[in-house]
């Protein structure tokens, strides 16, 4: 008989707590918990403060109301998740080209190394301006400021990516005749989904924090680093935090909803 | 039993069309030189030819280019002086690798079912060569999950299913326990008397050489030439016992 490894669904299974073996949700169980108690400790800690900086939890959620029920909130957040959007595809398309054709040609490797470790360590205060100045203080020079800051990280990932691929393998597609669509679907693309999905993951957690000092500086009137810049001028903590919790909360369902089960898929052939 | 052997033998033999011999002749094969070591002379003038549907067994110490011919003949290397005539059975050519050399993210099913152009009629026939080498439990699985005497199994079906006219093979059986190894050698010899073809298959282990091959050829070590071209003179039943085996072992190498 041969050593499958199968998942044994025949196994009799008490039911009444068999959400509680299930590994997500205990996670998610012991988050919500966490979560709980921190809120609870603001709650305590800015009752003690009574400081009108150190607004209180209920608060701060009552704020999040107001500004969802004048339908505020989903504008800025809207405009802020395009641009984030647009932003980190450009970063991802243009960082795997760069990325692929360094780990593939040595002598493009050695000549624009030098030029990537520059781009790479150039403050991203720096590129936003540079974007501003020259493109002009719009949308389009934020989308390009936030996509120059990712495009070195993402290249760099994936240049990786490309320098591991198997020699091995590549060889065995080449006697058996993959030919260069069977080649790329089955043997290239796997290789790299997992390095692709490392970088998309890191991206996403730069662009997300870039985006809103980028449109902070643009003073374009729209988009939650914006708000965020407005409600500062006004010492309105409230409202800082009242963007800063609803921002966290999408960016966590997308990493949760998205990116997580996208990256389980593409190494779930691992052993 | 016998009889649909005999019949598959003659479809092989009519299905293929013009002359199948294979010749190889390379002249000079080096490696280039590297910054620790000068450049090195591998392969010196080996030639030989291959009738169609034998099974050749090329030997010699580890490290005498053994491999190096199977890349240069499987179009791998080209860098060489000399040249590879395939005959009328060069693109059908399947490679079994030292390493088995599986996509670890598709399962055993895909990995064999990819070397068929798709909507070709032999995917049909994949069920029935997974149930041959006895992997039919396994089919679903990636090839990271199975043991390595089954990742082997399935490089083996991925091989035949092309139903090719020339079967290179690197060594397929190295680095398994004994036992392993003897059954994977049945596998192939059932699996290459119901499809004969022509195979040249490499090994530096002697009694594997003699037990599986129809002709020896012996390279030798260090510039590796042929050295040896000898015929097996064992029979089906002669090559599962162990004492003809070593028996014929000693007249073609010597007791060495």
């Amino acid at each position: 008989m041969a050593p499958v490894s199968t998942q044994n669904s025949s196994l009799p299974r008490p039911v009444s707590t068999a959400w509680i073996r299930s590994p997500s949700l205990e996670r998610l169980a012991w988050a919500l918990g966490s979560l709980l108690v921190l809120g609870l400790l603001w709650q305590i800690a800015a009752d003690l403060a009574q400081d009108q900086y150190f607004p209180s939890p209920i608060t701060v959620f009552g704020v999040l109301k107001r500004e969802i029920a004048q339908g505020e909130l989903f504008a800025h957040v809207g405009t802020t998740m395009v641009r984030v959007a647009l932003a980190f595809a450009l970063a991802m398309f243009i960082g795997s080209a760069i990325g692929l054709a360094l780990g593939r040609f040595k002598t493009a490797d050695r000549f624009f190394d030098t030029w990537l470790i520059l781009i790479l360590n150039l403050p991203a205060l720096v590129i936003i301006s540079l974007c501003y100045v020259w493109i002009g203080m719009n949308g389009t020079a934020a989308v390009i400021a936030v996509a120059i800051n990712q495009i070195p990280n993402v290249a760099v990932t994936m240049r990786e990516g490309a320098r591991s691929l198997s020699r091995d393998l590549a060889e065995m597609a080449q006697v058996y005749k993959f030919g260069a669509w069977k080649t790329f679907r089955h043997v290239i693309i796997p290789q790299l989904a997992p390095f692709f999905a490392a970088a998309a993951r890191s991206g996403l957690a730069l662009v997300w924090k870039i985006v809103l000092v980028v449109e902070a500086l643009g003073g374009s009137g729209r988009g939650v680093g914006y708000q965020i810049y407005i409600a500062f001028g006004n010492f309105d903590v409230e409202t800082i935090l009242a963007y800063a919790l609803a921002f966290i909360a999408i960016v966590q369902v997308i990493e949760f909803t998205i990116l997580q089960p996208l990256q389980a898929r593409v190494t779930q052939w691992r052993r | 039993m016998a009889a649909v052997v005999e019949r598959d033998l003659k479809n092989a033999a009519n299905s293929v069309a013009g002359d199948a011999t294979i010749s190889v002749n390379v002249k000079r094969k080096t490696f280039p030189a590297l910054r620790d070591r000068e450049s090195q002379l591998v392969l010196s003038n080996v030639a030989f030819t291959v009738e169609p549907r034998s099974f050749v067994v090329v030997t010699g110490p580890s490290g005498c280019g053994k491999s190096t011919l199977l890349n240069i003949i499987a179009g791998l290397d080209r860098d060489f002086e000399g040249n590879i005539d395939l005959g009328a059975g060069g693109d059908r050519m399947a490679f079994i690798f030292q390493s088995p050399r599986l996509l670890p993210w598709r399962t055993v099913y895909d990995n064999i079912a990819l070397v068929l152009p798709d909507g070709d009629p032999r995917h049909g026939k994949i069920p029935e060569m997974l149930d041959r080498v006895g992997l039919t439990q396994a089919a679903g699985a990636y090839p990271e999950r199975i043991s390595l005497g089954m990742q082997r199994r399935a490089a083996l079906a991925r091989g035949f299913i092309l139903e090719p006219e020339i079967l290179l093979m690197d060594e397929p059986f190295v680095s398994l326990d004994d036992p392993t190894a003897q059954s994977l050698r049945q596998l192939l010899s059932d699996l290459w008397h119901r499809q004969p073809t022509t195979v040249l298959f490499v090994t530096h282990d002697r009694g594997e050489a003699v037990q599986l091959g129809t002709r020896i050829l012996r390279l030798s070590a260090g510039q590796a030439s042929v050295i040896q071209d000898a015929q097996v003179r064992l029979s089906s039943e002669e090559r599962l016992d162990r004492a003809a085996v070593v028996r014929e072992q000693g007249r073609i190498f010597g007791q060495s």
